[in-house]
């Protein structure tokens, strides 16, 4: 009992710190999430679900400070053609965004949708209730009752460039929590592109609907700055022969908790999600993705690599439940970790739920060093022992960035990758 | 070119002896051929040159154009013109082939402080050589030896070789599992790159390699030292007689 008063204080404490903005549709809906959260509480150190990561410094009433990062690097996405709609520490910025008007797409901020007969009504707080069970995640209601603004986008199209999500990090003590909700009308098609560490301490949470024949691409960089945390969720569901594809890039940050609850509901749908994450020291990277097979003939991958160096934590937590009656589901889930020295770790935590009988799924989680036969191989055709680790470690990185299923930013990826590993290289 | 004298090694971490006294002198311009059973120390005496772990030095030196092999990391063994053919070329998933070829090209340059091969003159060099080994664009796009036939990853090593020009090339079992056409192209290979400048040194179990590859010198090695040197007359009485016959002469 002594735990749950514990939990209560700590969650009446941050909701005593937070205030909720107003709002015409989204009230109602604001307030129903307050009530999930109150209902279950902030996370804490002993519930299961966050056994390896721990959630004080993400639940606690102030952010704690983290430095901004001083680069002269281009940053991610730069040459790309995009819209572009910028956040400094979770606040719209106006001048430094686009035009927000683009074919096939009608793009709205959360902060501004005052129309009583919003489309979002339907979605905001929507999925993410639905990926409260089985497991609960609070930190995303309280993302839904507090987030202070956000895109509202709705693609009727295919809209001919992507929309660039840019979060700024400028003081070093900022607190953010941003919401966003994206709906795919049947057939239509939108890249969303994410970069940026955000702010000291980020919580977003990203709600995707994918209709009939839709086909959503989403490629997020997490900013490089050191001690930055972030809780995200992504919480999406598909309808028939419909895709999904999320692939993120992180590299440094304190402590990230990216979450991805996908639900397959329609037949023959798509769902990828990927992740190459590099930390070196004071790093604590945590994937946790819940997969849902409810229809037929449903293929899921989830690909998840690290690069874990100087003490580094790498979590995984990946589970693909298959409905009774999803038959001829296909479901591939793979989490690796390079360890470059004894002193990283990687904990994970594979789990399948299968109540269909015509399924093919699949799961491996392993850990280890860089192979010596390869490695003496480059050395012996004159490759330093340092450029052969990096070339080794790009290659172990490879599968999950091959995910991104456009070469350009694939290459891009790639190259953001092999410059923070010869930046870190001993 | 390559001066070995009284090596012995044993593995680091069993009190096991491999080699015991090596003596080889290999001159610029000339193919040696080492013959033996298994376990006589040929592929040890290989990995030990080009500076593979897991073995330690106990006594005697290793020497190419008088610079210490012993002394240095494998990258500047390759660096000072060292290449190894592996009897098992190693699988790299991940790396693409032309990616690897020309890092190592490369880095080599750089470490002797000679200038880059850009891009463009590199495919036009690694092209026109790959095609002389039959190795087709497919297989230099391929990650390193992934998916590579036995034939084609020593037809890969040739390709590395003939890219990197090192002064000594050690062949270690280049034959095994090779077919006879297969062996033909990769010692056609090997022999447009024999030159005034350059040295070989085969290891083989066989005979048949040295119809193709015509050595200079043939040695036999047995428990871990040289027993015998000739010419090319004592590959044929290996093939004819077996080691028995040689291995009681010298005992």
């Amino acid at each position: 009992m002594a735990d749950l008063a514990v939990q209560t204080d700590l969650t009446e404490a941050r909701i005593a710190s937070l205030t909720m903005p107003e709002g015409t549709w989204v009230a109602p809906l604001r307030a129903d999430a307050l009530a999930r959260l109150r209902a279950m509480g902030l996370p804490q150190r002993r519930d299961e679900y966050w056994k390896y990561t721990r959630p004080d410094t993400l639940t606690q009433v102030e952010a704690p400070k983290a430095a901004v990062l001083k680069t002269d690097e281009a940053p991610v996405f730069d040459g790309v053609e995009r819209l572009r709609i910028v956040f400094v520490d979770g606040v719209f910025d106006a001048e430094a965004s686009d035009d927000l008007s683009l074919e096939g797409v009608t793009v709205e901020r959360l902060a501004m949708a005052d129309s009583d007969l919003h489309w979002a009504k339907n979605l905001y707080g929507v999925l993410e209730t639905r990926g409260q069970t089985p497991v609960a995640r609070p930190l995303a209601a309280l993302n839904t009752a507090y987030a202070t603004d956000g895109v509202l986008i709705h693609v009727t199209g295919k809209p001919s460039k992507p929309i660039n999500l840019t979060y700024h990090h400028k003081s070093d003590s900022s607190d953010a929590i941003l919401h966003h909700c994206i709906k795919l009308d049947e057939g239509a098609e939108v890249t969303i592109l994410e970069n940026g560490p955000a702010a000291a301490r980020f919580n977003k949470v990203m709600e995707v609907e994918v209709a009939d024949r839709a086909s959503f691409h989403h490629i997020r960089a997490q900013g490089r700055d050191h001690e930055r945390r972030a809780a995200t969720h992504i919480f999406t569901r598909l309808g028939t022969e419909s895709a999904f594809r999320s692939f993120t890039m992180t590299v440094n940050g304190v402590l990230t908790r990216n979450e991805c609850v996908i639900e397959l509901t329609g037949d023959d749908a798509i769902a990828n999600v990927a992740g190459a994450c590099v930390g070196d020291g004071d790093f604590l990277h945590d994937d946790t993705v819940f997969i849902t097979h409810d229809a037929v003939n449903c293929e899921s991958r989830q690909v998840f690599k690290k690069v874990l160096r100087n003490g580094a934590t790498g979590v995984f937590q990946g589970k693909i439940l298959v409905k009774a009656g999803a038959q001829k589901t296909d479901g591939y889930q793979i989490s690796q970790s390079l360890l470059l020295d004894g002193d990283s770790q990687f904990l994970a935590k594979p789990e399948l739920e299968i109540y269909a009988d015509d399924v093919a799924c699949s799961h491996g989680s392993t850990s280890g060093a860089i192979d010596e036969d390869a490695m003496f191989y480059l050395r012996s055709r004159g490759v330093p022992e340092g450029e052969a680790t990096n070339l080794l470690t790009l290659a172990f990185l490879a599968e999950a960035v091959d995910e991104i299923h456009h070469e350009e930013l694939r290459e891009d990826m790639t190259a953001r990758l092999a410059a923070w590993l010869t930046r870190h290289s001993t | 070119m390559l001066s070995i004298k009284n090596l012995q090694v044993k593995l680091e971490d069993e009190d096991k002896q491999i080699l015991k006294g090596v003596d080889l002198e290999v001159e610029a311009g000339k193919v040696h051929a080492i013959m033996g059973p298994n376990g006589s120390g040929k592929s040890t005496l290989s990995y030990v040159l080009s500076g593979k772990g897991g073995y330690e030095v106990t006594g005697g030196s290793a020497e190419l154009e008088g610079v210490d092999l012993l002394d240095m990391e494998p990258e500047e063994r390759a660096a000072a013109g060292l290449f190894l053919a592996f009897q098992y070329p190693v699988e790299i998933p991940g790396v693409g082939n032309m990616t690897f070829l020309r890092t190592a090209v490369n880095a080599q340059r750089k470490a002797r402080g000679e200038e880059e091969m850009s891009a463009a003159e590199f495919l036009k060099v690694v092209r026109a050589k790959a095609k002389d080994l039959k190795i087709d664009a497919d297989m230099l796009k391929r990650p390193v030896n992934m998916g590579f036939s036995g034939g084609e990853k020593k037809r890969n090593e040739i390709l590395q070789m003939a890219m990197l020009e090192p002064k000594m090339c050690i062949l270690d079992e280049t034959d095994s599992g090779l077919d006879v056409d297969a062996m033909k192209l990769v010692a056609e290979g090997v022999n447009a790159l024999r030159s005034e400048g350059r040295g070989f040194l085969v290891i083989t179990h066989y005979q048949r390699l040295l119809d193709h590859i015509k050595p200079d010198v043939v040695h036999i090695m047995a428990n871990g030292r040289i027993v015998k040197s000739g010419g090319p007359e004592l590959a044929l009485e290996v093939e004819n007689n077996g080691y028995a016959d040689i291995l009681a002469e010298v005992v």
